[in-house]
């Protein structure tokens, strides 16, 4: 359970955002420069925000007049981008383990086959980074982010730049894990199957909030409209 | 050919570039990460000795090592001889004189490394330690290598700094381009001649090793 209320000022543009998550997948939503990402940074403590209060689980992680900042990794947060930022030096293996290397080295095999298992990356636990298709990074950034069991997870269109068919197959894979996700995206059509509260982020303000389908039908009978078709994927 | 001062030359080359290399990294690593305010301060005094002539760099160097201070007495009681006019002395010098090629390499190549890399290892939960052994030197080996390359062939052809410190004592502190200017006094430009071609070869030599290494590195990465 999240709780947040984040104000950031970047330049001439202020992030002011105050948001609850309380089912296991929330979208955020929002067309390109409302903040998305900047507000996930937040969350995961890679920014600090001007001022504010976040808290995962009731533990306090940011508190502005507290002066409290809880570092990235002790945040319980995994965090995947687009860009699958696997260390390219090291193997598909290494790079699950990079952030459980506290625990025994056999509870760590475990963890990283079976990491490996839910994400269909097995096969690329001995190649390295570098060597991989985007696809298989981003299947191994997750694997990697949710290696260490974390409160949540933090995707930001992870799956933008993959083909339909394997963006699909990931997003069934994660849909079938216990796990609190807040998933940015603007594609309308990729989050609509989602069963997911969703948070409208519009020019750095929450516009709107509440269950995906009803907030967003409305968009989605005009995108449909646009399309000149009654069914998208 | 002055075997001895080769011998010498070499050594202190080799101190330097490690010494270098213990002091440069965890330097670099400070400047390509911290927000502090008096970066500009380091990274001007880290880029000091480039600008500074090497006889100013060996006189202040020469004063501050001597007696005179507190300092140079602190060393001399600690190392039980005074620290000018010795290797040791040799070696502080061209540390300080060679610092610029040691960081700046070193600070453009943790620069160079993608700061998404470090949000994740951070995200993950890995310290400032981890973070330089894990993630920055692997992916920075090849600034590593210029720096400890430039290091080494910098100090073989030191002289202003070398001269003014330890002086011309044969076997202590006579390296190879003091050598050069001894043979030239006594006009013996064949054997200048000789020690002279061969600074240029090992020169020559390590920038090959250099840039063959750096080719390797392009391939690699390929």
């Amino acid at each position: 359970m999240l709780d947040a209320r984040v104000r950031h000022h970047l330049g001439r543009f202020t992030l002011e955002a105050e948001f609850s998550l309380r089912t296991p997948w929330t979208v955020l939503f929002g067309p390109s420069g409302a903040g998305k990402s900047t507000l996930l940074r937040a969350l995961a403590g890679l920014i600090t925000p001007d001022a504010g209060r976040i808290t995962l689980a009731g533990q306090t992680l940011f508190d502005s007049d507290a002066g409290v900042s809880v570092p990235p990794g002790k945040r319980s947060i995994g965090f995947v981008t687009q860009q699958a930022a696997l260390f390219p030096h090291l193997t598909a293996h290494d790079n699950v383990a990079f952030g459980i290397r506290h625990l025994p080295q056999e509870e760590r095999s475990r963890r990283i086959g079976e990491m490996l298992h839910v994400f269909g990356a097995e096969a690329l636990a001995d190649r390295k980074a570098n060597r991989l298709s985007g696809g298989e990074r981003q299947r191994v950034a997750l694997a990697r982010a949710l290696a260490p069991h974390p409160r949540l997870l933090l995707l930001d269109e992870p799956l933008a730049a993959l083909d339909d068919p394997s963006a699909e197959e990931i997003l069934n894979r994660l849909l079938g894990l216990d796990l609190q996700v807040l998933y940015v995206s603007h594609d309308l059509a990729e989050i609509w199957r989602i069963p997911a509260d969703v948070v409208l982020l519009e020019k750095g303000r929450v516009s709107e909030k509440g269950p995906l389908q009803q907030v967003l039908a409305l968009r989605r009978e005009h995108l449909l409209r646009q399309l000149g078709s009654s069914s998208p994927r | 050919m002055d075997l001895q001062a080769l011998w010498l030359t070499l050594r202190l080359a080799a101190t330097t570039a490690l010494v270098l290399m213990a002091i440069a990294i965890p330097v670099a690593f400070w400047i390509t990460t911290t927000r502090s305010r008096l970066r500009p301060l380091i990274e001007a005094l880290t880029t000091l000795p480039l600008l500074l002539p090497p006889t100013v760099l060996g006189f202040y160097l020469l004063v501050l090592l001597g007696d005179r201070t507190f300092m140079g007495r602190a060393f001399a009681h600690w190392l039980g001889h005074p620290l000018a006019f010795s290797f040791s002395g040799l070696v502080i010098g061209s540390v300080i004189y060679s610092l610029p090629f040691a960081v700046q390499p070193l600070t453009t190549g943790f620069h160079s490394v993608d700061p998404a890399l470090i949000e994740q290892a951070r995200l993950l939960g890995a310290g400032r330690l981890r973070l330089l052994w894990e993630i920055l030197i692997p992916l920075s080996v090849r600034s590593l290598v210029a720096a400890a390359v430039l290091c080494f062939a910098h100090t073989v052809g030191e002289f202003g700094v070398v001269l003014m410190i330890g002086g011309d004592i044969p076997g202590a502190t006579r390296t190879l381009s003091i050598a050069i200017y001894d043979q030239v006094q006594d006009f013996s430009y064949a054997a200048a001649n000789r020690t002279s071609l061969l600074l240029l070869a090992i020169s020559l030599i390590a920038l090959i090793c250099l840039y063959t290494q750096q080719r390797h590195g392009e391939r690699a990465r390929a």
